[in-house]
């Protein structure tokens, strides 16, 4: 509580250096700001994010202040502007009303097009070493991390190596959610019947945030976990010391059920056709609720009544 | 027989929405008591309920939806304190209300709130400025705004009776489908939305073609004034994109009510189609809100810098332009659902390419200003502010259509401070300036520009405090929706943002005591000419407020400028000319056919929503019926004589002759 306290007496200043300098205060470049990513990915995302906002700036800043200083300058009380009423058109003027905001979204669109391909979250990162794969499966409400290779299982906390890419592959077993680590950079999709695949590498060991970023139901707001990053030794030490059950189709229907903020666990001896089978939707998807107000579930107008 | 509906339908666990619903109840109880008490019944019926008249229907309209924005703005404020609370704890409210919060705030704000808002505005202005008596289909009006009013009494009556949807203001499946939402909640949004959908879209089809067919002589396109520029873009889009929001959600109300599979998990259902729907209207409605304030932004800028709109065929262009490229971003909204690099880039670039348009208005206004002579009142205050405020609005916008940016900060409080920066800054200060500058034609009276411009100032400020930090929490990876935190980082901008919606509440006050003192002052505020501001447009032409028929004679447009025009020519000959003749004018018949419609409207939603199938087809005969009445009707225009019409338009011709005189004189 005292750091908070210390945080909190802080934060008016800190407001104003951040209006003044937008990006770069130094309250937001700390803890689990995108502005101090730890990965290739979250830097070239970084990168282009504060160069979209210098080509804008570049523009914004004058018009902003131009804005202000006519608004002044031609107020009805000043004897020494020059009223000018007749001044309705100017096709030089026109012409640069039109070019400016063009070109800038023609350098814009530069960065957009150059910066879609190369950190498009499917994009392999390029590496010597060869990738650590992970399928990562969120529930209601908690995320499932299968390493295959391994055949070891995490629930609610991501443990990765550091220095080696990662590949991830994300489904959802019930409804839409988001997996994103801020520091670690891009986020994506976790849907039902749909793999989507995400490349990621931590270049700093410590702990960082992850989140679900899609809004997911009752449970959602503790949909977090840990996302530690180790040292290679560290993980090879740490995934061949796992203890826990197995994860297999029965382990599964348990975590098909509803429930909220899930402490970590773990699982050791993976089925590891299971990530497929979810994502195929052999295995069907979660239940959901099973009451809601307005009458019992609410199901009897289904003809074949769910699954 | 009532098919889901029960007791355990009330709340009764749930203090919160109990207490605030019964608390609203006796308000409109007491208001009906008072109403029949003062036996102001007949009145409000024949002038108002049953009134085909567009000015009283914009009226309605713009009180529904201020009424909307203080029950949405109620919403905001609870879910404020609840993340101020719910730092390592679990806040006052439980999850599966305080889902019920965002969702309704999401949904009043933009469809019950800003929606009737800028409606109302338009059908208040646009045919006035038009230089004509009504809308296209002045009956077809009051149904509108009938079916709006039943939606959003739908969507408030699920405060006490069931829930509603608990799945963000747009449902989005597999969430919102039966399996994962089992309750009353989706289907409170989905028919509250249909019907008032409905009454959006024939809004649409009236302005359109009152637009297009219905101006005055001499009024060519090039001639309107940009609010009806705007007007008639948004009416467009909407005509283009309500169609798409009903089919959407027709679909996801077969997923729910018939066993379909358009957006199920299983069987073949695909709920990213639901996505790409809706925002293939949602994108579009935001430029249905947006485009009639920056027509509001126009008009007040230019009249209080007391100079014509600068490069007014770049704005109708860049207007158009607008209109079009709205239609091909909506992928923005999910770059995150991995469609690939070239998807993303194509509409992460289109995005970006809406930003000439709006750059060019923002420097047209700029030269509008430029060698003007500017006063500073109230609803240029608002305009001043809009146009520091979009500008970085836009700026944040824009940096959420470059992909591997929204890669970070996609769903994020980023996000959120992002949007309310444009609809608060954007279309909210539009509203605000719209309501100052054209209240006194409404009401024959000015606001009070002392309280208005505390109310800008505690606005601006508030504005800022409160989103400001919303931004930096987006940053610090805060994502939206979230009912609890344990993060300590977040923690101090959470509470500025708490400090900054107490400014907020205090600008609130302002603009309520700002309508009050107006309303007890409101004859030392007469507008007596009719132009208070010095208009440059049609609207200031006619008394404050307008006759029924708003024209005695048809006026002749031979400017841009219309009534500048008359008054420049009429400065120069020192007279308004001599009286025209007068003829008897028709006007349409007042109808209850929009108020019965809504009637049963509302039976057929709230049938639909609890399944009480009787009583849906007992709905449906009745708006069936009433519809055939309708179109049986035998008399549908009542004539004023040109006695009465000549008797209110001298009185006007008299006052504006005087002031011509007075200002001739100094």
């Amino acid at each position: 509580m005292k750091s908070y306290g210390l945080r909190n007496r802080r934060a008016a200043p800190a407001l104003l250096l951040w209006v003044s300098s937008i990006a770069f205060a130094p309250d937001i470049a700390r803890a689990d700001s995108i502005l101090s990513p730890v990965g290739p990915v979250g830097a070239g995302n970084k990168i282009i994010l504060l160069d979209a906002l210098t080509i804008m700036l570049a523009i914004v800043i004058p018009t902003m202040l131009a804005t202000i200083a006519f608004a002044w300058w031609f107020r009805a009380s000043n004897t020494r502007a020059v009223y000018r009423p007749d001044f309705t058109y100017s096709g030089k003027l026109e012409l640069i009303v039109w070019s400016i905001p063009t070109l800038v979204i023609f350098f814009l669109g530069g960065v957009i097009w150059i910066g879609s391909h190369k950190l498009d979250p499917f994009q392999p990162l390029p590496s010597s070493a060869k990738p650590l794969e992970i399928e990562a499966v969120s529930f209601d409400w908690k995320w499932l991390f299968i390493y295959p290779d391994q055949r070891i299982a995490s629930v609610n906390r991501l443990v990765i190596p550091v220095g080696r890419p990662l590949h991830f592959r994300i489904t959802s077993a019930s409804v839409f959610n988001t997996f994103f680590v801020p520091r670690l950079g891009s986020m994506i999709y976790a849907m039902n019947g749909m793999v989507s695949q995400l490349n990621l590498q931590a270049d700093k060991p410590g702990t960082y945030l992850g989140i679900s970023a899609m809004f997911s139901g009752d449970g959602f707001s503790d949909m977090n976990f840990d996302t530690v990053a180790v040292p290679a030794g560290q993980f090879a030490s740490w995934s061949g010391g796992v203890k826990g059950a197995a994860l297999d189709r029965a382990a599964v229907g348990q975590l098909l059920k509803q429930s909220r903020a899930v402490a970590p666990y773990t699982y050791r001896g993976v089925d590891t056709s299971l990530f497929n089978a979810i994502a195929s939707q052999k295995l069907p998807p979660g239940e959901g609720p099973t009451t809601g107000r307005g009458g019992p579930a609410g199901r009897h107008v289904m003809p074949h009544g769910g699954r | 027989m009532l098919g889901k509906l029960g007791w355990n339908a009330i709340p009764f666990d749930q203090p919160i929405p109990l207490v605030s619903g019964a608390v609203v109840i006796l308000i409109v109880l007491g208001i009906l008591i008072w109403v029949i008490a003062k036996g102001w019944g007949p009145y409000l019926w024949k002038e108002w309920i049953t009134s085909v008249d567009h000015k009283h229907i914009g009226i309605m309209y713009v009180l529904l939806g201020l009424i909307m924005l203080l029950r949405g703005f109620i919403d905001a404020l609870m879910m404020r304190s609840q993340q101020t609370l719910a730092y390592h704890a679990p806040g006052y409210l439980p999850p599966e209300h305080y889902n019920q919060v965002f969702s309704t705030h999401g949904t009043i704000m933009v469809l019950f709130a800003a929606m009737p808002l800028v409606i109302g505005l338009m059908n208040f202005i646009v045919p006035l400025q038009l230089g004509s008596r009504d809308v296209a289909f002045p009956t077809l009006n009051s149904v509108s705004f009938w079916l709006t009013a039943t939606g959003a009494l739908l969507v408030n009556l699920s405060l006490i009776v069931g829930e509603f949807a608990r799945t963000g203001w747009l449902p989005y499946p597999p969430l919102s489908e039966l399996r994962y939402s089992p309750g009353v909640g989706v289907d409170y949004y989905l028919w509250a939305v249909q019907i008032s959908g409905v009454g959006t879209l024939l809004t649409g089809i009236n302005f359109v073609t009152t637009i297009l067919k219905i101006r005055a002589p001499g009024m060519t396109y090039l001639r309107m004034p940009m609010f009806c520029w705007t007007a008639l873009a948004s009416c467009l889009l909407i005509l283009a994109a309500f169609p798409v929001l009903t089919a959407t959600l027709a679909m996801l109300t077969l997923d729910r009510y018939l066993g379909f599979h358009f957006f199920t998990n299983e069987a073949g259902g695909n709920a990213m189609m639901f996505m790409n729907l809706i925002w293939a209207w949602g994108h579009p409605e935001v430029y249905i809100l947006v485009l009639p304030a920056f027509g509001i932004y126009s008009e007040v800028i230019s009249t209080f810098s007391g100079k014509p709109l600068f490069g007014y065929r770049s704005m109708v262009a860049a207007t158009l332009f607008i209109c079009i490229v709205s239609f091909c971003t909506w992928l923005h909204h999910f770059f995150t659902m991995g469609a690939g690099g070239n998807v993303n880039a194509v509409f992460g670039i289109t995005t970006s390419i809406i930003a000439v348009g709006t750059g060019v208005k923002m420097y047209n206004w700029l030269f509008t200003m430029y060698g003007g002579r500017i006063r500073f009142t109230t609803p240029m205050l608002w305009s001043l502010g809009f146009m520091t405020t979009f500008i970085t609005g836009g700026l944040t916008g824009v940096l959420l259509a470059v992909p591997p940016v929204d890669f970070m900060v996609h769903n994020s409080m980023f996000l959120v401070a992002h949007f309310h920066h444009v609809i608060v800054g954007g279309v909210v200060f539009a509203i605000l300036a719209a309501l100052a500058y054209w209240w006194p034609k409404a009401f024959g009276f000015r606001l009070h520009e002392g309280w208005g411009k505390a109310a800008f100032w505690f606005s601006f400020v508030g504005f800022y405090v409160t989103f400001v930090p919303l931004y930096v929490v987006g940053i610090l990876g805060m994502t939206r929706r979230l009912q609890h935190y344990d993060v300590a980082d977040w923690r101090p901008w959470i509470l500025m943002s708490a400090l900054g919606t107490v400014i907020l509440v205090v600008a609130v006050i302002c603009q309520v005591v700002q309508l009050a003192v107006s309303f007890m002052r409101r004859n030392e505020l007469r507008d007596v000419t009719g132009d208070p501001w010095d208009g440059r447009t049609l609207e200031w032409a006619t008394p404050s407020p307008p006759p029924v028929f708003n024209f005695a004679v048809l006026p002749q447009v031979q400017d841009a400028e219309a009534y500048w025009d008359v008054k420049r020519r009429a400065r120069e000959a020192a007279t308004f000319g001599k009286e025209p003749e007068y003829q008897p004018v028709e006007m349409p018949r007042n109808s209850p056919t929009g108020f019965i419609c809504a009637f049963f409207a509302t039976i057929v939603g709230f049938a639909l929503i609890w399944h009480i199938w009787w009583l849906m087809v007992l709905g449906l005969i009745g708006a069936y019926v009433t519809f055939v009445v309708f179109a049986w009707r035998d008399v549908p225009e009542y004539v004023i004589p040109a006695d009465e019409v000549a008797r209110i338009d001298r009185a006007n011709r008299e006052i504006r002759q005087e002031a011509l005189a007075g200002a001739s004189a100094t």
